[in-house]
């Protein structure tokens, strides 16, 4: 995996965060303040500027200034999330030119570590966390398997109460509904599908 | 001196606090608001937290107290880069008092960050 997957896998990020704009909101209408969407929509509409504006050489410098972007340009609590994903494997794969499956599922492994220690959060909390942590259990296998444990952790997500994030003041009320940024997790993974 | 940063996901919430925190403890340290997103909606922007803390950094360190979500993240992000800046587990107006009286004296960091966290403790009714 060279330069030109990882622009790829951000680049079908950012089309399906467009996409999904509408939808990622939605949920979080129901459990959260309704701005998932639109949030992720800008920060990476901010990283497509960014990564145009000066074309990265390495897939660290894809992934670290994807990171870095989204931490600024987000502004709700998932920017620092998403940006601290993308800044640990950009620091995880090194500065090579090609990445392996088994460097690219090590440098998840880390990455999830990260996320959960700046978050706090556990899986089974309702977070990104419960679609990150099966999939990153997976990515060594395949990243066909790495996302559909992805999405399975996502839609197990909508009995859960939350106790982390915004949904976790809701209490009771946050059960029998689709965590957004478990679901914008799954988008994420499944778009390594596509790159 | 050591400098306070408040960071809301309200910029009017920050604005406000600091004002109050000055207007108790008077203006002895310096302190600045960080509050929503560069376009002034509700979030945290990392630009207007730099912005504060180079304002009110004068050599001897930082303190930050947060509200809620994202402006604990953003807060926790920035400092993985900074030694010299510290986060206050603290509620975010009776920390705020309570760092700025103290950083005012000229005490030293740690003594701003455990007066801030020392909030916590101070029950209202009792």
């Amino acid at each position: 995996m060279d330069t030109a997957f990882f622009l790829r896998w951000i680049a079908a990020v950012t089309e399906r965060v467009r996409a999904d704009r509408d939808h990622l909101t939605d949920l979080d209408r129901a459990i959260g303040d309704a701005d998932h969407g639109a949030n992720l929509d800008r920060g990476f509409t901010a990283v497509e500027e960014a990564l145009a504006g000066k074309p990265p050489q390495t897939p660290a410098e894809v992934l670290t200034t994807t990171g870095n972007t989204l931490i600024r340009k987000v502004g709700g609590a998932s920017g620092p999330l998403y940006g601290t994903l993308f800044r640990t494997l950009g620091r995880s794969v090194g500065d090579v030119a090609e990445v392996s499956q088994e460097v690219l599922a090590e440098a998840f492994a880390q990455a999830l570590a990260a996320v959960m220690k700046l978050g706090s959060a556990q899986e089974g909390d309702k977070t990104m966390i419960d679609a990150l942590a099966p999939a990153v259990q997976k990515m060594r296998a395949s990243l066909e398997a790495a996302a559909q444990a992805a999405h399975d952790g996502a839609r197990a997500t909508t009995p859960m109460r939350a106790r982390k994030g915004r949904a976790s003041y809701l209490g009771e009320r946050s059960i029998g509904h689709q965590d957004p940024g478990a679901t914008s997790m799954a988008l994420v993974i499944d778009a390594l599908r596509a790159a | 001196m050591v400098g306070i940063v408040l960071i809301s996901h309200s910029a009017a919430l920050a604005e406000e606090a600091v004002a109050l925190a000055v207007g108790i403890a008077g203006e002895d340290a310096p302190i600045r608001p960080a509050g929503g997103t560069d376009d002034g909606d509700l979030g945290t922007s990392l630009t207007k937290l730099e912005e504060a803390v180079a304002e009110v950094d004068q050599g001897d360190g930082v303190v930050l107290i947060m509200d809620l979500g994202s402006a604990v993240l953003t807060a926790r992000t920035f400092v993985e880069d900074r030694a010299d800046v510290v986060l206050a587990d603290a509620p975010f107006v009776e920390g705020a008092v309570n760092a700025l009286v103290t950083a005012g004296t000229g005490a030293a960091l740690d003594e701003v960050v455990a007066a801030a966290e020392e909030a916590r403790t101070i029950g209202k009714l009792c």
